[in-house]
């Protein structure tokens, strides 16, 4: 066996370490080639010199409707969002639909229609899929999955390699809505709190970014699943410099804050949906700031942190105490710790 | 956020470090263990190491009832999962902690019902809604977490539920830091105290540490500034040559401790006669056992467990760590062979385990 997996675990699905190990131990030198490689959240090929990103992504989210968002809506903004943050407007989308026999008629119709709605909004169409169904017990009422494919902007050059010391990490809002969202949806936590979902399509702050300082935008990601420390943590790997974050500069709700607090989660490992972080050179930085605190919901972006040269390869916090602390990978599932 | 912001404060954290710099000796070596492990892991997250004096160590002590849990425990409670009917529950602390055949998480990949719950009253709920199933609650914690599985059996009698048991697990702090002030390499000047226990247990069980043994002990909360304001407290007193226990966290901790809970844990519980604890070896009455009129309810009594033994790689020093005598890098395991995704000894297995706390915030 060429891998060290015994046997699939929850963690492997979580975004972080596992994740990675997957990926880079089986996927990766199974199916070799250079796009693949990249590892990026698009895979980027160029047709007769036409530049295109293309994404697939899968939704298993329990349950399906929570707040602030549902599975459909879902699915229709984590795919446009890996287009966005690639740096390609969306085009067309298409999705299929894994349906477990027993769905209610009125449950599948409502996220047709949140698909449709999302796509509306996000100016993409969706033109194509499949349906399966599986028999009942074998799905949790309704999986997704999807294929984007958008036109990159050709402003902007990103991607690891050109990320430099110095340069900015900008973030568009306040972290952990989705994750802690969820979890408190499922019901097993004796938790409540006013707080809903972040999902959202994040195309019109990145169209605002990118007119705003095209020429100083260097990577982008949406920290979905491990949240802003795993992305940030593959991004400090893949560049070899440091990323250093500001505790205090980092947005984050009260209601996310304790029930983090409450149940011993980092915030920066959970999971966001709308949100994401962009690497700008030092000068664009404030233009790409303002750029986009002017787009409505744009208001919460803040400057959280710079790439430094060294520790190589490291996210470092500084406590507001002018302490410092290692911003480590998701490991696992984030679980609550109680005793 | 309330409570949480006010002992964050920049400031006010920056005036008692100065105060600490000023009272400090500095031709004096203090080292200064931290019990529990909410505070080992607070101390690193919040990077306060750097905001201390170099010559304050803080050493990290055994107050991470997850880590302290031998493999062969979690190898009994894993092995309620062999009866068909069995739904095992547990902390989610408990969910990534190994035993020789895998983690309860590994087992529920394979198809085992394992459980997440919040509370042991989630867990005697399960049993109520699935009457066709035993649910067995995995309850591990020191006198933090006790009461509440003590309440939960009481519970459960009183509605009779016929299904549910508890593989009790729970252990006792005093035991422990008696058998690391017995220890012949001890070299602790003082003790930041347990807060969540203490909430429990009140004050007055520590003044054996300060009367026999003379070392200060400081009952302390979780926030930075709870943390840097007991180690002045305990500053002060050594500076004056005293040794007494004093309540940092008053606005959680009576001095006399919580009276109904500790009659519920005196109604079902009693000291067992011995007790592993990883790390550390066999402590006299050191952990809780449920009592014979709650038999019904003790997965011990009514299930054969394997109770097998499983010691530890030789060549992991958690002992020496657990007492202060090594920190955790100077293990030789730490960050090679023992790593929180494969951890080899007990202090690597929670996040409130010295070594899992060092790797995730400070070096590798």
């Amino acid at each position: 066996m060429k891998t060290q997996i015994a046997q699939i675990e929850m963690a492997h699905g979580a975004g972080g370490k596992a994740t990675r190990r997957l990926i880079e131990g089986l996927i990766v030198p199974a199916l070799a080639n250079p796009v693949l490689e990249q590892l990026s959240d698009s895979a980027l090929l160029s047709i007769n010199g036409t530049r295109l990103a293309t994404t697939a992504d899968g939704f298993v989210v329990k349950p399906l409707r929570f707040a602030g968002g549902s599975i459909g809506s879902l699915a229709v903004h984590g795919t446009v969002n890996d287009l966005a943050v690639s740096g390609a407007h969306p085009i067309a989308l298409m999705a299929t639909l894994i349906l477990e026999a027993g769905l209610s008629g009125e449950i599948l119709e409502q996220e047709i229609d949140a698909m449709a709605q999302a796509a509306r909004d996000a100016g993409v169409s969706i033109v194509g899929g499949d349906t399966k169904v599986v028999e009942h017990g074998m799905a949790d009422g309704m999986y997704i999955t999807t294929f984007g494919i958008g036109a990159l902007d050709e402003r902007l050059t990103l991607g690891p390699h050109v990320v430099r010391a110095g340069d900015r990490v900008l973030l568009s809002g306040n972290i952990g809505d989705h994750g802690i969202t969820i979890l408190l949806a499922r019901g097993e936590l004796d938790l409540e709190a006013q707080i809903q979902s972040d999902s959202r399509a994040v195309t019109p702050f990145v169209d605002a970014i990118c007119t705003a300082a095209a020429a100083g935008l260097r990577w982008m990601r949406d920290p979905t699943r491990g949240g802003v420390a795993s992305a940030l943590n593959e991004l400090a790997r893949d560049c070899g410099l440091a990323i250093v974050l500001e505790e205090e500069a980092i947005p984050v709700r009260d209601e996310v804050r304790g029930a983090c607090e409450l149940l011993g989660l980092d915030p920066l490992h959970i999971a966001n949906e709308g949100q994401f972080i962009a690497i700008v050179a030092p000068g664009f930085a404030q233009s790409a700031l303002e750029a986009l605190r002017a787009v409505p919901g744009g208001e919460g972006a803040a400057l959280i942190g710079t790439v430094e040269a060294a520790p190589s390869g490291t996210v470092l916090t500084c406590t507001r105490y002018g302490g410092t602390r290692i911003v480590d990978m998701l490991v696992g599932d984030p679980l609550p710790r109680i005793c | 956020m309330k409570y949480v912001d006010e002992f964050r404060d920049p400031e006010l954290i920056a005036t008692v470090a100065r105060e600490i710099e000023r009272i400090v000796d500095p031709a004096r070596h203090y080292r200064i263990m931290e019990v529990c492990g909410g505070h080992t892991h607070s101390i690193y997250r919040h990077g306060l190491k750097n905001v201390l004096p170099e010559n304050i160590q803080l050493v990290h002590g055994p107050g991470c009832p997850v880590c302290v849990l031998p493999m062969g425990r979690i190898d009994d409670g894993l092995s309620v999962l062999d009866r068909p009917d069995a739904v095992l529950t547990a902390f989610g602390d408990m969910m990534r902690v190994p035993g020789t055949k895998g983690t309860p998480l590994e087992y529920k990949a394979r198809g085992a019902d394992v459980r997440m719950v919040y509370s042991p009253l989630d867990a005697l709920r399960i049993a109520q809604r699935e009457p066709g199933k035993h649910v067995c609650f995995f309850a591990i914690g020191f006198e933090t977490t006790a009461p509440s599985t003590a309440l939960t059996i009481l519970r459960a009698k009183a509605l009779d539920v016929q299904n549910f048991s508890v593989f009790c697990n729970h252990v006792t702090i005093l035991p422990a830091i008696r058998a690391i002030l017995d220890s012949p390499d001890m070299r602790l000047d003082g003790f930041i105290g347990p807060g969540h226990v203490s909430t429990i247990t009140g004050c007055r069980p520590y003044e054996f540490i300060a009367q026999h043994y003379q070392k200060p002990v400081v009952i302390s909360g979780f926030e930075p500034l709870d943390l840097l304001q007991s180690i002045l407290m305990l500053l002060r007193q050594l500076q004056a040559g005293e040794s007494k226990v004093e309540n940092q966290y008053r606005r959680i901790v009576p001095w006399d401790g919580n009276r109904a809970a500790l009659l519920a844990m005196a109604d079902v519980f009693e000291l067992r006669p011995y007790f592993e604890w990883r790390g550390l070896g066999f402590i006299s009455q050191s952990a809780l056992k449920i009592k014979a009129s709650y038999a019904a309810f003790d997965t011990e009594a009514r299930f054969e467990l394997p109770g097998v033994r499983v010691t530890d790689p030789k060549a992991a020093q958690c002992g020496e760590i657990l007492k202060g005598v090594l920190s955790p890098p100077q293990c030789k395991l730490f960050g090679n062979a023992c790593t929180p995704e494969h951890p080899v000894g007990a202090l690597m297995v929670s996040s409130e385990g010295a070594c899992a706390a060092y790797y995730k915030y400070v070096a590798r």
